[in-house]
């Protein structure tokens, strides 16, 4: 791979924008496509229907045999609520590849010495959560139990389309919650979005078991049907 | 801290941008069960460093040695690893799979 190549890959990579390289596994023969460039491509179906799968591989063309690997933006998760479940889930999202970040206004929660390695925002939703371009490859966690803080949040993780969007609370203050959301004017589509009671049914207890739940339930929206490569699909 | 994608593909980057030679191994094909999906990545160096996974470290040793050789030669290579059989010590994936794996200089 020639340098100049490699390194735009990672300037795309840097900025969240999907790439896709053409290697002629016979030749050696390279080039990059970047997503907005790829419809202009003389490969254009093929790189159109991998990027909307994310997945890489093996295609036989016209122009002989190439590989295509595809690099989708790197998932990110995003938290409201510097809270005891937060400092499980953080780094636990760290380790499976997340970029994480948790906003909460509350700036005795939200505190270096609670979350040293953890980008924490001590801003209310409407303040730290434009900036971080929140977008199909987040995923959203509301745990604050506050809706003065989680209700904003939810509904700007809605409208950026995130590939998991989670709340903590019983299903008596979900319902609550998808009142309070329908009188601000969303569907029940919307609300059908929201994973409420949060987590995978694993009979979580503590608040590092409530976050392997969480984890186990953003992986699993990630990499399965419905997850983010498949909703792209078909959008 | 395990590496992720673009720590791999930075890596890589940075190590040809330091002046080492650098070579980059990918997953092209896989069959039956394979450990690491396609278009997974391992950035080797002329030293022998490396970083990422192509296998669970099941063949790394044998593509980082190959690599060497394409940092020296310029010229890519297509690996091909099934399961290890009669020759019990060769190196095979213990899964069952095969996977090929393309390997290239960083130039």
């Amino acid at each position: 791979m020639k340098l100049d190549i490699l390194h735009a890959v990672n300037e795309e990579r840097a900025a969240r924008r999907a790439v896709v390289i053409v290697t002629d596994v016979d030749t050696g023969a390279q080039r990059l496509v970047k997503a907005a460039d790829a419809g202009k491509d003389s490969l254009a179906e093929l790189i159109g229907k991998r990027l909307r799968m994310a997945k890489s591989g093996m295609e036989e063309t016209a122009q002989g045999r190439v590989f295509l690997t595809v690099h989708v933006p790197s998932p990110r998760l995003v938290i409201t609520g510097a809270v005891h479940i937060s400092q499980a889930l953080a780094p636990i999202g760290q380790l499976l590849g997340y970029d994480v970040t948790i906003v909460d206004p509350r700036t005795a929660f939200a505190s270096v010495e609670r979350f040293p390695d953890v980008k924490v925002i001590a801003e209310w939703p409407d303040v730290a959560l434009p900036p971080l371009n929140v977008d199909h490859y987040t995923a959203f966690v509301a745990l604050t139990h506050d809706p003065k803080i989680d209700d904003p949040a939810l509904l700007h993780a809605l409208k950026r389309d995130c590939f998991y969007i989670g709340a903590l609370g019983s299903r008596k203050t979900h319902a609550k919650r998808v009142t309070r959301l329908k009188e601000a004017g969303l569907s029940d589509a919307d609300m059908a979005r929201i994973r409420a009671p949060i987590g995978l049914p694993i009979g979580a207890v503590s608040p590092a078991e409530i976050a392997v739940a969480i984890m186990g339930e953003i992986t699993q929206a990630l990499r399965t049907k419905g997850g983010a490569a498949e909703k792209s699909e078909a959008a | 801290m395990l590496a992720r994608d673009e720590d791999i593909l930075k890596a890589a980057e940075d190590w040809r941008k330091a002046g080492r030679g650098v070579a980059l191994a990918t997953v092209v094909e896989t069959w039956g069960s394979a450990p690491r999906p396609v278009g997974s990545n391992l950035v080797i160096d002329e030293e022998g460093n490396f970083l990422g996974s192509v296998s669970g470290g099941c063949v790394e040793g044998a593509v980082v040695t190959e690599a060497i050789d394409v940092i020296g030669s310029g010229k890519p290579k297509m690996l091909e690893f099934g399961v290890a059989d009669e020759a019990a010590w060769q190196v095979g994936l213990s899964c069952g799979g095969t996977i090929r794996v393309y390997v290239e200089k960083v130039s």
